[in-house]
């Protein structure tokens, strides 16, 4: 079967900094990929090459069939993978509601109406209906985050990418989003996710990937991840498990 | 703007004052506008003599004042965004062609720019037009209040360039990125997102530009243009009486600037969101 997302040896320079190394990674349709990896390891950009946030500066990327090549093409792509930021963005200057529809109405030509229906049926289903006429600095920090998630989702996306989704989250709203999430894999959704939660990794990843200095350094699915043998893996669950 | 996500229950609240009525909401520098409004109606009836005089000689002044003023700010408004646009670009071609104009605009004083516009211009064009024997050019004179409007656009353009810049690079990149993410192109992105957030930002000295022009049409007596100066001028040469003119001129002014002051501070306050 065709990878839905082909990753072939990618390069990418920031300066002086060599971030990614050569990585390549195939990804199939339904599967959930969890990266992990020490700051710094090239995780993020990585995921942010994918719907060329970032350029890249050597390599290729192909998604659903699609080369990043073209300016044309890019978009293309990027209507159809969800991302959802750290630090939420949603965009402060709208309601959760036009939060939600804006994408739908200027990318994806749906009359108002039609919008704010998938808008509402997918706020029921992060479960935070009673907010669709607030501003974001209104919500909670688990609130934008399932707001961010919603609103990627009205449009439709084929693959959603989590750059550490519950990092700037207070412990007690972690879980909130992480339900929200799992959810979605439920459903049989393609989800690349960069994120230390290791229990959302075990109850839902198929492949758990660690990365450090811009290459992937062990790939395995999660039950044999957590027993790995390479030192470079046990060494990083370590701590991040603090064992 | 992305820095206090977290707001406890109850949070939004804070920037409401508990127990403040409409009343309290009432701008109450209003009171100052309508003072000197108020000052003026009363040395025009109790003092007709020169007063009321004054006023109506200069009235015709006041219209050509604002007339100026607001061409101008539309057209700079349009200009400053263009400009503030073409700083941000990554083309270096449009990049250079826009801070070439803001650094020269920048360092040229105003009056010098409006005298150069006045009459320097028009030789340049005569005898442009002279050299390629092409009459509508070589007969060209310059219309002293469209003169007016184009340099103070171009002046106050470079400025706003600037503004608009500050503004749109004070909105996270994230905001962009989000945008982008979900398949907006860089144009939509800008208009939908960056642009109406930016705005907001840079309404306080977008509203200081307004009054810093409305002051400076000013300067357009010295070129002929019969302003409120110019005719405040002319009126004192005939009837010999500075204080009288100069202090109903200045006050013409104080309500005009006063009156925009809260003008921007109530659409400031129309476009505010809680941060």
């Amino acid at each position: 079967m065709e990878p839905i997302i082909h990753i072939e040896n990618i390069h990418k320079h920031f300066g002086m900094v060599h971030a990614l190394r050569g990585v390549s990674l195939d990804v199939h349709k339904g599967e959930v990929v969890v990266i992990i990896g020490p700051s710094g390891s090239g995780k993020s950009t990585l995921l942010r090459c994918i719907n060329r946030l970032e350029e890249y500066d050597d390599g290729e990327i192909v998604v659903d069939n699609i080369p990043l090549d073209s300016a044309q093409n890019i978009n293309t792509v990027r209507r159809e993978i969800g991302m959802v930021f750290q630090s939420f963005n949603l965009f402060t200057h709208l309601t959760v509601m036009e939060n939600l529809t804006l994408a739908q109405r200027v990318v994806r030509k749906r009359q108002k109406n039609e919008s704010q229906k998938i808008a509402l049926n997918l706020l029921a289903k992060v479960g935070i209906s009673e907010k669709a006429q607030a501003y974001p600095v209104q919500l909670s920090g688990g609130q934008q985050q399932r707001v961010a998630i919603a609103r990627a989702l009205a449009m439709d996306p084929k693959i959603m990418l989590f750059d550490e989704p519950t990092s700037a989250l207070d412990p007690e709203m972690i879980k909130e989003v992480l339900d929200v999430m799992l959810a979605l894999t439920k459903e049989g959704m393609t989800m690349v996710v960069v994120s230390h939660e290791m229990g959302f990794a075990h109850a839902a990843a198929n492949r758990m990937i660690l990365m450090d200095e811009g290459q992937i350094i062990d790939e395995a699915t999660p039950e044999k991840f957590f027993a790995s043998s390479n030192e470079r893996t046990k060494l990083f669950l370590s701590k991040v498990l603090h064992m | 703007m992305d820095g206090q996500p977290k707001l406890r229950p109850g949070g939004s609240k804070l920037t409401h004052i508990p127990g403040a009525g409409v009343i309290a909401r009432v701008d109450p520098w209003w009171g100052l506008v309508i003072l000197v409004a108020v000052l003026i109606v009363i040395l025009v009836t109790a003092k007709a003599d020169p007063f009321r005089n004054i006023l109506l000689f200069v009235r015709h002044g006041i219209v050509i004042t604002v007339f100026i003023t607001a061409m101008a700010f539309m057209l700079t408004l349009l200009l400053g965004l263009i400009g503030g646009l073409g700083r941000l670009s990554r083309n270096r071609f449009i990049y250079g062609v826009a801070t070439l104009y803001v650094e020269i605009v920048r360092g040229i004083p105003l009056l010098v720019q409006l005298i150069w516009w006045y009459f320097a211009f028009p030789v340049v064009i005569q005898t442009v037009g002279e050299w390629l024997n092409f009459s509508a050019m070589a007969n060209y004179h310059a219309n002293p209040i469209f003169t007016a409007i184009a340099a103070f656009t171009i002046c106050y353009g470079a400025y706003m360039s600037e503004i608009y810049r500050a503004g749109i690079q004070s909105i996270p990149k994230g905001q962009m990125e989000a945008a982008r993410s979900l398949g907006m192109t860089h144009f939509q992105s800008m208009r939908h997102v960056v642009l109406p957030q930016a705005f907001r930002v840079v309404l306080p000295p977008i509203g200081n530009e307004f009054i810093a022009l409305l002051k400076d049409s000013s300067l357009v007596s010295v070129v002929a243009v019969a302003d409120l100066t110019r005719r405040g001028r002319e009126f004192m040469a005939v009837n010999f009486n500075p204080i009288e003119v100069w202090t109903m001129v200045a006050l013409i002014y104080l309500v005009m600037t006063l009156f925009s002051a809260r003008g921007v501070a109530w659409i400031e306050k129309k476009t505010h969101i809680e941060k």
